[in-house]
């Protein structure tokens, strides 16, 4: 009964497909597992949307919208037909063919990294041998969209914002990757499927998930960094800053487009907490071993949300970061902390089993990180105050 | 050969084409990033996926971003006064189409000499790692000292001079 | 005509037109972009030959078109830091004013 439940959408996929010929069972597969995904994760981006406005209202002593429906329910309902209805206004010295195809570029790269993700067991679109190495791939394809976004639009603030989002992003690419090769090291394999089976055994009732080990955690943490770079999320949310920029790279865009700019950017938000979900905290397994009887899926998708929730929550708490200080931050901390990690994982792997490797690695990275930490404040002397001013 | 190695070289080859002849430089980048995943697709056609995402990766994720950064940097996207081609041409696109003569007359006269088809090879990243660290690990080294050097490099190259004005 | 004949053809058309582009545009960046289209070429050339040659299980083709790609971006790192360089000292990228070696 509960491998019933949690295997229930496969189930149903193949008695829909067996109903149709064999020529064209492969191809129905296919399409019908991508229709799956094209009606979920917008749905659950409308439902992100209401929980992000009623959340940071909150956070910030108000209510957000509860106009319509109960709890502001139905807002993106509200959202949606405005933004379709509302009038496509391209400047006349706008690039009209590259303004037209930007955001088409961000969404469907987006839509692409969905295929590798594992959301339940045996419930990947594809089971791809390099897997983690496809997802990152188009997600370096969304960079250019972004730029293509900004200079199109021959506006002056809009072409800032780009360029500013585009070295965010290539200067947190590298430290993404980094975190993510120690987990393919100890997993011994590139397919995301494989590194979520290596997490789903108990010891003790507890799992094993990568997060759960001195390396895997700090790899977390870097990771968690870089994914809210990587979606130019608060506090590294400088190129679509409202006080900042107006709205960045998409200051030109109106209507559908600018829908499909925000879809694109919560899509990528919801496909990196994914990924984080499948390679630090075990995808689709359970916390403790009695709680198989939950489905797959529901602990994939209550991850991802909780994952989502934690972002919100970091939008509502943290100030803006410079330009300056966060890619000095990438370039001179993350990137070495994730080098170190990598060595770490290594000397985890071949210690063998005990406590010692527990204590070891923990040791190094903790002690690297204070060193590093108060090496680093020694110079900040917190003088008086000077001042320039314009000449 | 089939439809889809079809639309994947005609993709390619306009992308290329487009690449070269068009006169908004930034155009040109963004053809060139079409031919690029044109180019990825058919490595994946070539059951190449290594290759084919790591073209994704390096060519389109970083390659394009940095030519789009340079016109961007040196004006391009400006006008030029005098036309986009130079002044030799007609001499460029001769010894571009003898070339292209050369080497079509090449491989359709050397069918006797080309290998059969052999099946399809099953390329997984476990033998790609090994190969690396294996057969390949001195070329792996020196592509690792060559990648370094090219950074500092291009640092050093573009770097402002002290004292030179902007 | 093989399967392998047309990849090779379409590898050398694109050779061709990168090269073209080399031969005949004014703008710097333009020879580099032309340079890529080369490079990409070769590398379509050399997975082609693995895919349809003997012993693919050695993995010779795909690896040696990987490091081309690795030497490629390398490459292109370089030539744009010295296509910025020049502007920044002669204030224009056309090929045809930059002909002297005299600074």
């Amino acid at each position: 009964m509960a491998n019933q439940a949690d295997q229930i959408f496969v189930l149903l996929k193949h008695w829909i497909v067996s109903i149709f010929p064999a020529v064209v069972q492969p191809y129905l597969g296919v399409v019908l597992s991508v229709v799956a995904i094209i009606a979920v994760f917008p749905g659950l981006f409308a439902l992100t949307t209401v929980i992000e406005r009623k959340g940071l209202g909150r956070m910030q002593n108000r209510i957000g919208p509860n106009r319509t429906g109960p709890y502001g329910i139905l807002q993106p309902i509200a959202d949606g037909i405005k933004s379709l209805t509302k009038e496509d206004i391209i400047p006349t010295s706008a690039d009209a063919v590259v303004h037209f195809i930007a955001p088409l570029v961000l969404v469907v790269a987006v839509f692409m990294g969905f295929a590798v993700l594992p959301m339940g067991r045996n419930m990947q679109l594809v089971d791809m041998d390099a897997g983690l190495l496809f997802f990152f791939a188009i997600g370096a394809s969304t960079e250019l969209s972004i730029f293509m976004a900004g200079w199109s639009s021959r506006n002056k603030y809009s072409l800032l914002g780009a360029m500013r989002a585009v070295a965010q992003m290539i200067s947190y690419e590298v430290p993404l990757l980094m975190s993510s090769v120690a987990i393919v090291m100890i997993t011994g394999s590139l397919s995301l499927v494989k590194i979520v089976d290596a997490q789903n055994q108990y010891t003790w009732g507890l799992p094993h998930w990568y997060i759960f080990t001195p390396w895997g955690f700090a790899a977390f943490v870097m990771f968690c960094i870089a994914a809210t770079a990587e979606t130019n999320r608060s506090p590294f949310d400088l190129p679509e800053g409202e006080s900042e920029l107006v709205a960045g790279y998409f200051t030109e865009y109106s209507g559908f487009k600018f829908a499909l700019f925000f879809l694109g950017e919560y899509l990528g938000m919801f496909s990196i907490s994914g990924l984080g979900t499948t390679l630090f905290l075990g995808g689709w397994s359970a916390p403790l071993q009695v709680l198989n009887f939950v489905p797959s899926w529901i602990w994939f998708f209550a991850k991802v949300m909780l994952s989502i929730v934690v972002l919100i929550w970091i939008r509502g708490t943290l100030p803006r970061l410079r330009q300056d200080q966060l890619m000095n931050f990438a370039w001179k901390f993350v990137l070495p902390m994730t080098l170190l990690n990598l060595f770490v994982a290594a000397i985890w792997r071949f210690m063998g089993e005990g406590l010692l490797r527990w204590i070891v690695c923990s040791a190094i990275l903790i002690g690297v990180y204070v060193i590093v930490g108060t090496i680093g404040m020694r110079r900040k002397k917190f003088g008086p105050r000077t001042y320039r001013y314009a000449e | 050969m089939n439809v889809v190695f079809w639309i994947l070289a005609v993709i390619t080859i306009l992308g290329g084409l487009t690449a070269v002849t068009l006169k908004n430089t930034v155009h040109c980048a963004l053809a060139l990033t079409v031919a690029f995943a044109g180019l990825a697709l058919l490595f994946l056609e070539l059951d190449a996926q290594f290759a084919g995402f790591a073209q994704i990766l390096v060519y389109i994720g970083a390659v394009a971003i940095l030519v789009v950064f340079a016109i961007l940097l040196t004006r391009g996207s400006e006008m030029p006064s005098e036309g986009v081609f130079s002044r030799t041409w007609f001499a460029g696109l001769l010894i571009a189409a003898g070339v292209f003569s050369v080497l079509a007359w090449a491989v359709l006269h050397s069918t006797a000499a080309l290998p059969h088809e052999s099946n399809v090879p099953a390329v997984d990243v476990r033998q790609i790692g090994h190969a690396l660290m294996g057969r390949y690990v001195l070329p792996l080294e020196i592509v690792a000292l060559l990648l370094t050097s090219a950074m500092l490099g291009a640092v050093i190259v573009a770097m402002h001079e002290k004292g030179e004005q902007k | 005509m093989t399967p392998l004949d047309g990849y090779l053809l379409v590898a050398a058309l694109v050779f061709a037109i990168g090269l073209a582009g080399a031969l005949t545009r004014r703008n710097a960046i333009l020879v580099l972009i032309g340079i890529e289209l080369m490079l990409n070429a070769a590398n379509l050339n050399l997975v082609a030959f693995w895919r349809y040659g003997p012993h693919p299980e050695l993995l010779t083709g795909m690896m040696f078109a990987v490091f081309s790609i690795a030497v490629a971006a390398a490459e292109a790192a370089v030539g744009l830091g010295l296509v910025i360089a020049i502007y920044r000292h002669a204030r224009t990228t056309d090929l045809d004013e930059i002909n002297r070696m005299k600074g």
